[in-house]
């Protein structure tokens, strides 16, 4: 287990260094530099553009402009180019915001598809079954931003509450009462929109599981025993059938930082996804740059996590 | 019809595509999809035919007068030259803020929009089974350099990606599919590497090893088809995904540029108008969900007939 650890984390250190040089070659060499964001602004005049490019060291060779970046972002000096604002506590205020959204959607994901996906596999071939794919199948089909100002539409208008940003203004007065209650409203819509694809694929994901586990021998064994009908589903079955799920959170984990630019720009939440969108508009390098290696940390980490997940519940997933 | 004129001993075509088409017909519901989807391909395909040379159905034609009609709006002649009517002079699915006709410009749209679909996916297979397939032929330091490669562009937050390319990019159709093909391929390599891996040992292989042939002949004539066909099933549901990715873009100001219209774009564009002119934006959204419906429906029902372990599943 030592060996297989230290061996997985060495690898990925590798994988990290080759995808950041990447990440920053490919950024880089596409055309579009900050100083170039607003060519027809007759005040930029050229010596303007030099003295840009040589604050942010753009007139010097490729691999000396990726050292400055990886000593600043060690060092965490990493300095935006947008504001000059120290990028890590920027991109660390953004991650938090950023956070709410994403466990509750990760619950609201799993509260759904797991009784969704077990209920079709229990019922197969039922009204309920065919109703639960076709509408997973609908809910993957919707453009995410139709389906969300369709949305926020019926719930301002039948529950007469404000959705957009994170918190009414001027609730600031207001009885810790309602203003918890304006924050989970503020929370609930985005989270929801948010979990709408995941809902979809994890149902039909725990379905087809469930299927695989029923036809299983020992199920059949349980079932000539004579047992309740409930407990070979329950007690015999749905816990091999959720043995992949306890590694999937480390998979989800990346979603943290790739999953939100939508629903964040449309429900105006500041998170992390408004943030990168931004810093893409105005070529903010650094922040880009930064958050897409955090992006890559997390995924490498998931993936680690769910590796020594697997082998830690399933004894059969022996580590070589 | 054609079952009651076979012989009633005549055996069943047993092929696998046969088998698989027979499967596939069962499923009411991908066989309802394949029929949309039919529909979609002539609907663009004489979309495109009647924008470019028909002027009736030209959707750049600028009416003022006429703009924001709701859907079934008769046109006015006394107000508009003659030259601009509509077809029949009706708006069928109404007109936008510059007085478009709604209807001609969803024809367009539906070409562009098929396409980038078809294109990206295109980009995204051709790479994915090149890169798979080279990897799970070859092995050795081949497979080792593609596969960490593939682990490279999987770490990408994907829509991060694509959201900056396109960004630093000059917008334009052909970048797009580009973009969308160029960053959804891993997938496909890593199947196609597996199928491979799997396919060298079998004996049908091995035997056209022995027999001399050439590799290529190998790998594109006796192990490609027997990979392929679940990665042309991924494919129908990569296409949803390539419509609705085009239709974030679209959202998010980094889409397909006017002139010309996609389903994505002019949905984005509709949502000003969501409360004075409602059709704009429902129209192109629900159009978009149908077709994205039905490519996912049809890839299911492909993928249940194509794998016979999944037949008994419904």
């Amino acid at each position: 287990m030592g060996t297989f650890l230290a061996r997985a984390l060495l690898q990925r250190l590798l994988l990290l260094v080759v995808i950041s040089v990447v990440a920053h070659a490919v950024i880089h060499l596409a055309p579009g530099e900050p100083s170039a964001v607003d060519p027809m602004n007759p005040r930029m005049k050229a010596e303007d553009v030099a003295r840009i490019r040589e604050a942010f060291h753009l007139n010097e060779p490729l691999y000396l402009q990726y050292l400055y970046w990886m000593r600043d972002l060690l060092s965490g000096e990493l300095t935006s180019f947008k504001d000059g604002q120290p990028v890590l506590p920027k991109i660390w205020e953004r991650f938090l915001n950023s956070v709410p959204i994403f466990l509750v959607a990760v619950l609201i994901e799993w509260c759904l598809a797991f009784p969704a996906g077990i209920g079709a596999a229990v019922r197969r071939g039922s009204v309920f079954d065919r109703a639960t794919s076709f509408s997973s199948y609908a809910l993957i089909s919707f453009p995410s931003f139709f389906l969300a100002y369709v949305v926020i539409i019926w719930v301002v208008v039948t529950f007469d509450v404000p959705v957009i940003g994170m918190q009414t203004f001027g609730m600031e007065d207001a009885a810790p009462w309602y203003r918890a209650m304006d924050r989970v409203w503020h929370l609930a819509i985005p989270s929801l929109l948010a979990a709408l694809g995941g809902i979809a694929v994890y149902s039909r994901y725990v379905r087809s599981q469930m299927l695989d586990v029923l036809a299983q021998d020992y199920v059949r064994t349980a079932r000539s025993k004579g047992l309740a009908e409930d407990d070979v589903v329950y007690r015999h079955a749905l816990r091999n059938a959720l043995l992949p799920f306890v590694t999937m959170f480390g998979l989800m984990i990346p979603g943290l930082v790739g999953g939100s630019v939508i629903v964040e720009q449309i429900f105006a939440w500041p998170g992390l996804g408004r943030l990168v969108y931004d810093a893409v508009l105005a070529r903010d390098f650094p922040v880009i740059l930064t958050v897409n290696f955090i992006g890559a940390v997390l995924t490498l980490a998931g993936t680690l996590i769910s590796d020594v997940l697997y082998a830690v519940v399933d004894p059969r997933i022996r580590v070589q | 019809m054609a079952t009651a004129l076979r012989a009633p001993d005549a055996p069943l075509d047993p092929s696998p595509a046969g088998e698989a088409w027979r499967a596939f017909r069962r499923n009411r519901a991908a066989l309802g999809a394949l029929a949309v989807l039919v529909a979609l391909v002539a609907a663009a395909l004489l979309g495109k035919l009647l924008t470019e040379w028909w002027p009736v159905f030209d959707p750049a034609v600028v009416r003022l007068p006429d703009k924001l009609l709701p859907p079934l709006a008769a046109a006015r002649p006394d107000r508009i030259p003659a030259a601009d009517l509509p077809a029949f002079g009706l708006y069928l699915l109404g007109t936008d803020e510059l007085g478009r006709d709604v209807f001609a410009r969803m024809l367009q749209g539906s070409f562009v929009s098929l396409s980038i679909g078809l294109l990206a996916v295109g980009i995204s297979v051709a790479i994915g089974v090149a890169v798979g397939g080279l990897a799970g032929y070859y092995r050795s330091w081949v497979d080792t350099l593609l596969m960490r490669l593939t682990d490279v562009m999987l770490c990408f937050p994907t829509f991060f990606l694509i959201l900056t390319v396109v960004a630093l990019l000059p917008p334009s159709i052909y970048n797009i599919m580009l973009v969308i093909g160029v960053t959804s391929w891993m997938g496909t390599a890593r199947f196609v590497r597996a199928e491979f891996l799997s396919l060298r040992e079998q004996d049908f292989v091995v035997a056209a090893q022995a027999l001399g042939l050439p590799e290529r002949r190998i790998i594109f004539r006796h192990m490609m088809p027997n990979a392929v066909a679940p990665v042309l099933v991924s494919a129908t549901i990569g296409v949803a995904g390539a419509i609705l990715t085009e239709s974030a873009l679209s959202f998010l100001g980094f889409g397909v540029q006017p002139p010309f219209a996609t389903w994505g774009n002019i949905l984005a564009d509709g949502r000003s108008y969501l409360f004075d002119a409602p059709w704009l934006f429902f129209v192109p959204g629900f159009a978009i969900f149908v077709v994205v419906l039905a490519f996912n429906l049809v890839g299911e029902g492909l993928r249940e007939a194509w794998n016979p372990r999944l037949r008994g599943r419904r």
